[in-house]
């Protein structure tokens, strides 16, 4: 009674924020008596708190993680170039990705060059170099940790390899390549069909120690010791058979977890062979997945195509993962 | 072993301190008649037991590969660091000094002229990245953490599915959303503003996910006591979890940063005046190549902010991802 009686009260003696808190009380009590004997109303209002919380984040990973999913799977079925409204075309897009659009072919060879190599090359020397760390002691352990960690937290580094692989003799390889006698003329790196692929590979490579190689060291250095010294008894003999029977089964769901970021970023690779052999690269020859979809995408906008492209990149990611967290969930059994 | 060394009070008073260590080695070497004779072998045992399984040239072998690839990776890095303070002619020196003889600050000074003659000055492009940055960063760890702990303290109707849709969104490259995220933008009219780069980072979903796992490690019990003593739920997350994942918190901050700070905002933001640092500086390191001390300089700017923060909190950093698994 209390409380509608200062609500009945003169409006304007009240600050703001009084009558707001006034209002929601109010509310409340409202949803109170109405959440009442019925159960999942009851919980719903006890825990109203929690769904609180929870909204604004969940409203936003709907808006521009779920959605655009859903929305590039069924814009895939359709023409559309943002001025009309899509149309139905069915499986077109896909017919003609496959048939009648050869830089796509080349796109997926060279998308699945990339993380045949980075993928499971990133992820073996990510896990030997946090294997080795993990033995130093704490400074040499942290400044190590910094050396291999820092490349992938340069973004803006991957200037300095077209630098390095400038085509004039000022480019650092070239220049050494020449004074060591083993070329007797500059060679055009980035403008080469034969090296754009490899270079893409090898600064790919550079920048993939990332948030995998952190999550790796802590797995690593989570392993309780004692097992080890209970393992020395139990015979076994040497560092590999410690690694495969005791480190990586401890540490498989970290595996799995450092797996799945570096497929999605084997799979992502489009912004180096822009930044480094440009945008067409010579005959295509260091041209992505995503390099295909940013082309359709934000420069030709034909974002039907567009979609179709990132479906089949998102299907190709999804069932990547499945597969190869099938295969790490054996390891060491 | 002690009980076989320890002496009576009285003889022990009468004894020197060497004649007191003579006689422990007696009566252990007594005690133990086959093992540790000399103390070569003493030395050996021991340090094979302390260092489990360990050959000698495996460990050479596998430390000089260490720091061999360690070198190679640190390479071009250095290679920035040493060309930002290279003068012209060091820069165009055939055969190339890898690290710069006479260091100037030329081409900071250059860079600096270039930018004071920009259209836009300077300042705004700072000041758009520091703003997108913060509010990103912030928001960010405000929002996936609000988010994160109903999630995983509580048996929240849906759970499962959240969690796999964060999971599953894990997997593939961010660049799968690009159009569609550009079309939502756009009907909320939200293209050519700040919030077309906030948004999507907001909404990203490994900080959900690394905040969820470390947040599952704050004890129950603690959570009880406090609504015991009357917290709300919304002051138990902010006045006891979150102080409890601090490292996550700045793992998050980290992750984040890096990521804003590199954005360039060049595929959602046209208006000039709304782009970013790092456009701007990229757009002055494509002029061609007599400015690529400038280039270098540039770099050095872009990546030393997001170094020296991992620097600073490195330790954080792996305390967090300890708790990323998955299965």
């Amino acid at each position: 009674m209390n409380n509608q009686e200062t609500i009945a009260s003169p409006a304007e003696k009240l600050s703001l924020l009084k009558k707001f808190r006034l209002w929601r009380e109010k509310k409340r009590i409202q949803i109170d008596k109405w959440s009442r004997k019925k159960p999942f109303r009851r919980k719903m209002y006890l825990n109203r708190s929690l769904y609180a919380m929870m909204t604004p984040y969940l409203l936003l990973f709907l808006a521009f993680t779920v959605a655009p999913v859903v929305m590039s799977f069924m814009l895939g079925f359709t023409y559309f170039n943002m001025l009309e409204t899509p149309k139905w075309v069915g499986w077109d897009n896909y017919i003609n990705l496959f048939l009648n659009d050869p830089i796509f072919i080349t796109a997926v060879k060279n998308t699945l060059i990339i993380a045949v190599i980075t993928g499971p090359l990133g992820y073996i020397l990510a896990f030997v170099f946090a294997w080795l760390i993990n033995e130093l002691p704490g400074k040499l352990r942290a400044i190590i940790t910094l050396v291999f960690y820092a490349p992938s937290i340069a973004g803006g580094a991957v200037t300095i390899w077209a630098l390095i692989f400038a085509s004039d003799i000022y480019g650092y390889a070239n220049a050494y390549l020449l004074s060591w006698g083993l070329i007797s003329e500059p060679i055009t790196w980035l403008q080469n069909a034969n090296y754009i692929l490899p270079i893409v590979i090898v600064v790919q490579l550079w920048m993939s120690l990332g948030v995998n190689f952190l999550s790796l060291i802590a797995g690593l250095k989570g392993i309780d010791k004692n097992q080890y010294e209970a393992a020395a008894v139990d015979g076994i003999k040497n560092r590999w058979q410690e690694l495969w029977y005791i480190t990586l089964p401890n540490m498989r769901s970290i595996l799995i977890f450092a797996a799945v970021i570096q497929i999605s970023g084997a799979l992502g690779v489009g912004a180096i062979t822009t930044s480094l052999a440009g945008f067409p690269s010579v005959a295509y020859s260091g041209h992505t997945i995503v390099n295909h979809l940013q082309d359709y995408g934000s420069i030709r906008y034909e974002m039907g195509y567009a979609s179709a492209i990132a479906t089949i990149l998102f299907l190709v990611a999804i069932v990547l993962n499945q597969v190869i967290r099938k295969a790490i969930r054996k390891v060491g059994s | 072993m002690p009980d076989q060394v320890k002496l009576t009070s009285e003889e022990e008073k009468n004894l020197t301190r060497k004649q007191k260590r003579n006689e422990r080695k007696s009566k252990m070497i007594d005690s133990r008649p086959f093992a540790e004779i000399t103390s070569f072998k003493i030395t050996y045992k021991s340090k094979k037991k302390k260092r489990l399984n360990r050959s000698k040239t495996g460990d050479a072998l596998l430390f000089i590969f260490l720091a061999l690839s360690g070198f190679l990776s640190i390479l071009p890095l250095v290679l920035i660091f040493s060309n930002a303070f290279k003068p012209l002619d060091e820069i165009f020196l055939y055969p190339p000094n890898f690290i710069v003889q006479h260091p100037t600050l030329d081409n900071f000074r250059d860079l600096g002229v270039v930018l004071g003659t920009s259209l836009v000055p300077f300042s705004r492009y700072f000041f758009n990245t520091i703003l997108v940055t913060v509010v990103g960063t912030v928001g960010h760890l405000i929002i996936s953490s609000m988010c994160a702990y109903p999630l995983a303290k509580y048996k929240v109707p849906g759970r499962g599915i959240i969690m796999g849709l964060v999971t599953y969104s894990l997997m593939f490259p961010s660049s799968v959303t690009g159009i569609p995220n550009y079309m939502i933008l756009n009907w909320f009219g939200l293209i050519d503003t700040y919030w077309s780069i906030i948004l999507p980072v907001v909404a990203s979903s490994l900080g959900l996910y690394l905040m969820k796992q470390f947040m599952t490690t704050v004890p129950m019990s603690l959570i009880e006591s406090a609504k015991i003593d009357g917290a709300g739920e919304f002051k138990i997350y902010w006045k006891i979890v979150m102080p409890l994942v601090k490292p996550a918190s700045i793992t998050l901050i980290i992750l984040n940063f890096r990521s804003l700070w590199a954005a360039e905002g060049s595929t959602y933001i046209y208006r000039e005046d709304y782009k970013m640092l790092s456009y701007a500086l990229s757009q002055i390191a494509s002029a061609g190549p007599a400015r690529q001390g400038t280039l270098a300089a540039v770099a050095l700017i872009m990546i030393i902010v997001p170094i020296v923060m991992f620097i600073i909190s490195q330790s954080n950093m792996i305390d967090t991802m300890a708790h990323s698994g998955m299965k």
